[in-house]
C-alpha cells in the first residue's frame, strides 16, 4: 500500500480514502511504542532530511523520531545554521539535499507554498511540515487520529477551532481533513482573525465563544501569536483573554466528555488556562505521541512512491 | 523606399475604414489606400487573409534600462515589441536611476534611436525619484520628450502631492498616469484577497486598495481639471468608478491589461510566481466587468504592463518573488482570443484600444491612424495563426509569462515602423516585377 503521490503538501489534495489509509496505517505503528524495541526496519537504507526554516521543537523532533523508528537515516538541518544564512536559495538548498540522495525532504517554512516550490523542482518526495498560513498536513492528520482514537468516529462530530484562524495552517489542515471525514466544524474568534471566505469550506463562524462551544465534542485551541496585536488584529492580550480564553467556566458549556486539543506550543494563561490544559479532558500530550505514529505512517506510505518524477 | 501591402483587410478606427484594399507607404509615411495600387518601385507584401491596422501602441511597458539590463534592455524589449506587433511603446520611469531628469530621459531616447526596433516614448517621473514627495521638473522632462508623468510601480500616496501633479501638468497638456493602490491596505499582500488566497495561505490584496485610490484620484481630477489616466484597471469597482466619472465629464481615461480580461486568481494555485502581478489577478466577476468596461468605452486602452524579471528572481517562494509579468508578445493573441473571437468586441473596437485611443490620450501626432501623411507605422495581423506559446520563441530577455505552454491564436505577421519592416513572421515578401 502507498499513497499514489510524490509529495504531501496539504490535506486539501487528499481524498477521504487516502486520509483514512494514513490513519489506519498509524495505528499499528503506535502499538510499537509500548514495546521495549520501538523500531521497524521498514525504511532501512532510505535517507530523510528535515529542512527547517523556522524554529520548531515538536514537529522536528517528531519527524526525526518517526524516521528513526522506521530505521531511515535522518539528518536535520536548521536554516539558521546552514548555507541559507549565506544566501543560498530554497531551490539550491533542496537540490543539494537531492544530490546527497535524500529520498524524502521534510520542510518547515514561514512562507506559504515553499514546499510546492521544492516539489516542483525536485524528484525527492516532499513533506510539508508547516508552510506559512497554508497547511500543516501532518498536524491535521495527528489531530484526526487523536479524535478518532478517543471518539471512535469522526463523522457527525462537532469540532470547534478557537482563535487565530486567519494565520493558522493547523486550522486549515484540520478543516480540510475533518470536513472530508464528515465532521461538523465551527470556528470562533474575532472577525479580524477569521478569513471572510471561510464559510466556503463548509465551516460555521462564531464570534461569541460561549455560543460556539455549546454541545461540541472537540475543542481545538490555536496558539495566539502575540505579534498579531501590533497589526491591530486584536486590541490587547487582556481583551483576548476576556473574550476567547478557554477556561473552566467556558468549558462547562461544552459536552462533559469534550476533548481539549492544542497543537502547541501553548501560551498558558492566554488562550488556555492551566487547569484546562491539564484537565482530564485534555489530550494535548497524546497528540504529541500520536504525531510520531502518524508521521511514521506518512513516511512509510510516501516512501513507496519515491522515484516518481517531479512535475 | 516604398512598401505596398496588398489585399489586406484594412481597419483604421480613426478614419472609420474597414475594407479590403492595398496600402502604399512612401518615405516613411502612409501614401495612399485604395484598390489595386500598382507601384513598380515598391516592395510588395501579400496581406491576403491578414488584417492591416495602424501600428499598435503600448502605453505601459517597463524596459528596465538603465539599471536592470539583466531583465530587459531597450534593444531586447523593443525587439519583443516588434514581435508582438507594436510599433510604439511607452516606457515607465522606474529605472535605476529613475527617469526624473532630462539626461536620463535623453539617454533612453538616444539608446532607442540607436538600438531600438520600434518607437519608444518615455514617461517621466511625476515626483523626484518617484518618492511621491516633491514634483519632478515636469516642464524640463516634457521638453526632453516625455509623453506623460507617473510614479508607476507605486502610488502617489500623499493626496496633496497628487493634487499638485494633476494641477501642474495642465499647462503641458499631458496626463498623470496613476498606479492606484492604497499601500496601507495592500500592505504585504501578494495576491487578490478572496477564496484562493485563503486556501493558499497567502496574504491578500483587497480590491478596495485599488478602488479607494481610483476614487480619490477621480475626485482630485475633478478638483483640478488635470488629466488623470488610470493605469492597469483590474476590478469591477474601478470600472464603475471610472464609468460614473466619465458621465460627469471628469478628465479621466484609463487602461487595462490583457491578463485582467484573460485570467483569474485561480491561476495562482500551485504558487506559480508567473501569476504574481500588481494589481493582482482578480475574480471572474472582475474579468466580466473589465470586458463590460471595454465594450461600453469606459476603458479606453489596452496596455501590457510588460514587467520583465529574470528566472532567478521569479523561481522562488511566492512571497519573495517580485510582482510583474511580460506581455509584449502576448497582448495581440489575447485580444484576439478573449475579446474578438468571443465577440465581446469587434475588430474596430478592439483595435482602437491599442491605436487611436492611446494616440489621442497621449497626444501623439501622426500615429494611431493610417490616414495618408501619417507615420508609416503599420501592423499586419494574422488572425488565425494557431500555436503554443513557447519560451524559446520569446524575444524578451525575460520569460516570466503565465501564458507559456498555452494555446494562442493570432500573431503579428509584419510589424512596420516608419515604412521599415522590423518584424516579419516568415519569408513572404517579394519584389514586384
Amino acid at each position: 500500500m502507498a499513497l499514489s503521490r510524490k509529495d504531501l503538501l496539504g490535506l486539501e489534495q487528499l481524498d477521504a480514502k487516502e486520509i483514512e489509509s494514513v490513519l489506519n496505517t498509524a495505528g499499528p505503528f503506535k502499538s510499537l511504542f509500548t514495546r521495549s524495541i520501538k523500531k521497524t526496519p521498514t525504511l532501512r537504507g532510505k535517507t530523510v532530511v528535515n529542512l527547517f526554516y523556522e524554529p520548531s521543537t515538536r514537529t522536528r523532533t517528531s519527524f526525526e523520531i518517526a524516521a528513526k523508528r522506521l530505521s531511515a537515516d535522518v539528518v536535520s538541518i536548521a536554516a539558521s545554521t546552514s548555507s541559507v544564512v549565506k544566501g543560498e536559495s530554497l531551490i539550491d538548498t533542496g537540490k543539494t539535499m537531492e544530490a546527497m540522495k535524500a529520498d524524502i525532504i521534510i520542510i518547515r517554512h514561514s512562507l506559504a507554498g515553499a514546499p510546492s516550490v521544492l516539489a516542483r523542482n525536485l524528484n525527492s518526495s516532499i513533506i510539508n511540515a508547516g508552510d506559512g498560513f497554508h497547511e500543516h498536513p501532518t498536524q491535521g492528520l495527528l489531530d484526526l487520529f487523536t479524535i478518532r482514537e478517543k471518539k471512535k468516529r469522526i463523522k457527525g462530530l462537532k469540532v470547534l477551532l478557537v482563535g487565530d484562524i486567519l494565520h493558522s495552517r493547523v486550522a486549515k489542515s484540520n478543516i480540510w481533513g475533518l470536513t472530508k471525514l464528515g465532521a461538523e466544524i465551527r470556528v470562533a474568534g474575532p472577525p479580524t482573525l477569521i478569513p471572510k471566505n471561510i464559510p466556503d469550506l463548509g465551516v460555521k463562524v462564531f464570534y461569541d465563544l460561549d455560543e460556539a462551544i455549546k454541545d461540541v465534542d472537540v475543542v481545538n485551541i490555536l496558539r495566539i501569536q502575540l505579534e498579531r496585536q501590533q497589526e491591530n488584529l486584536f486590541p490587547s492580550v487582556h481583551e483576548y483573554i476576556e473574550l476567547y480564553q478557554m477556561n473552566r467556566e467556558r468549558l462547562s458549556k461544552a459536552k462533559s466528555d469534550v476533548l481539549i486539543m492544542h497543537p502547541g506550543p501553548m501560551n498558558r494563561g492566554i488562550e488556555i488556562t492551566s487547569d484546562v490544559a491539564d484537565s482530564a479532558n485534555a489530550v494535548i500530550n497524546e497528540q504529541v505521541t500520536n504525531g510520531i505514529a502518524v508521521r511514521m505512517a506518512v513516511l512509510y506510505l510516501l516512501s513507496g512512491s519515491t522515484g516518481k518524477k517531479a512535475r | 523606399m516604398k512598401l505596398l501591402i496588398k489585399n489586406g483587410r484594412i481597419i483604421d478606427p480613426k478614419e472609420k475604414l474597414d475594407l479590403v484594399a492595398d496600402l502604399l507607404t512612401s518615405d516613411g509615411k502612409i501614401a495612399e489606400i485604395k484598390n489595386s495600387i500598382k507601384n513598380p518601385e515598391a516592395k510588395v507584401i501579400d496581406a491576403s487573409g491578414m488584417i492591416v491596422v495602424p501600428g499598435i501602441i503600448d502605453v505601459h511597458t517597463h524596459l528596465r534600462e538603465p539599471g536592470h539590463e539583466e531583465e530587459e534592455t531597450i534593444a531586447t524589449g523593443t525587439k519583443a515589441a516588434a514581435h508582438g506587433g507594436m510599433t510604439t511603446i511607452f516606457c515607465m520611469p522606474n529605472t535605476h536611476p529613475p527617469l526624473d531628469n532630462a539626461p536620463a530621459v535623453e539617454f533612453v531616447m538616444l539608446k532607442a534611436q540607436k538600438e531600438g526596433h520600434v518607437n519608444v516614448f518615455p514617461i517621466g517621473c511625476a515626483t523626484k525619484e518617484s518618492l511621491g514627495e516633491e514634483l519632478s521638473e515636469i516642464g524640463v522632462l516634457k521638453n526632453a520628450g516625455i509623453v506623460a508623468v507617473t510614479d508607476d510601480g507605486n502610488p502617489i500616496m500623499d493626496a496633496q502631492v497628487m493634487r499638485r501633479a494633476l494641477e501642474y501638468t495642465k499647462m503641458f497638456d499631458i496626463p498623470v498616469v496613476s498606479h492606484c493602490e492604497d499601500k496601507n491596505l495592500s500592505k504585504s499582500g501578494v495576491m487578490n484577497e478572496g477564496h484562493t488566497s485563503m486556501v493558499l495561505g497567502l496574504r491578500g490584496i483587497p480590491r478596495q486598495s485599488e478602488e479607494t485610490i481610483v476614487s480619490r484620484d477621480i475626485m482630485l481630477s475633478e478638483l483640478t481639471g488635470g488629466h488623470l489616466h488610470i493605469a492597469h484597471v483590474s476590478t469591477a469597482g474601478s470600472v464603475e468608478l471610472v464609468r460614473q466619472a466619465k458621465k460627469r465629464k471628469v478628465n479621466v481615461t484609463c487602461e487595462t491589461c490583457p491578463h485582467y480580461f484573460s485570467l483569474t486568481d485561480e491561476e495562482v494555485r500551485d504558487y506559480d510566481t508567473n501569476t504574481k502581478i500588481n494589481p493582482p489577478l482578480r475574480s471572474s466577476d472582475d474579468v466580466k466587468a473589465i470586458i463590460e468596461g471595454l465594450k461600453d468605452g469606459t476603458i479606453d486602452c489596452i496596455a501590457t504592463d510588460h514587467a520583465p524579471h529574470t528566472e532567478e528572481e521569479k523561481n522562488k517562494e511566492y512571497d519573495l518573488a517580485p510582482f510583474g509579468i511580460i506581455g509584449l508578445e502576448t497582448m495581440l493573441p489575447l485580444i484576439i482570443m478573449n475579446l474578438i473571437k468571443t465577440k465581446a468586441l469587434g475588430w474596430k473596437e478592439a483595435i482602437e484600444k491599442v491605436t487611436s485611443n492611446p494616440a489621442d490620450i497621449f497626444r501623439l501626432r501622426g500615429r494611431g491612424t493610417l490616414k495618408p501623411g501619417s507615420e508609416a507605422d503599420v501592423t499586419v495581423i494574422n488572425p488565425e495563426n494557431e500555436y503554443v506559446l513557447e519560451s524559446k520563441r520569446i524575444f524578451s530577455k525575460s520569460r516570466n509569462s503565465p501564458f507559456i505552454g498555452k494555446r494562442m491564436t493570432g500573431s503579428a505577421e509584419y510589424t512596420i515602423v516608419g515604412g521599415k519592416i522590423v518584424w516579419q513572421s516568415k519569408e513572404k515578401t517579394n519584389h514586384s516585377k
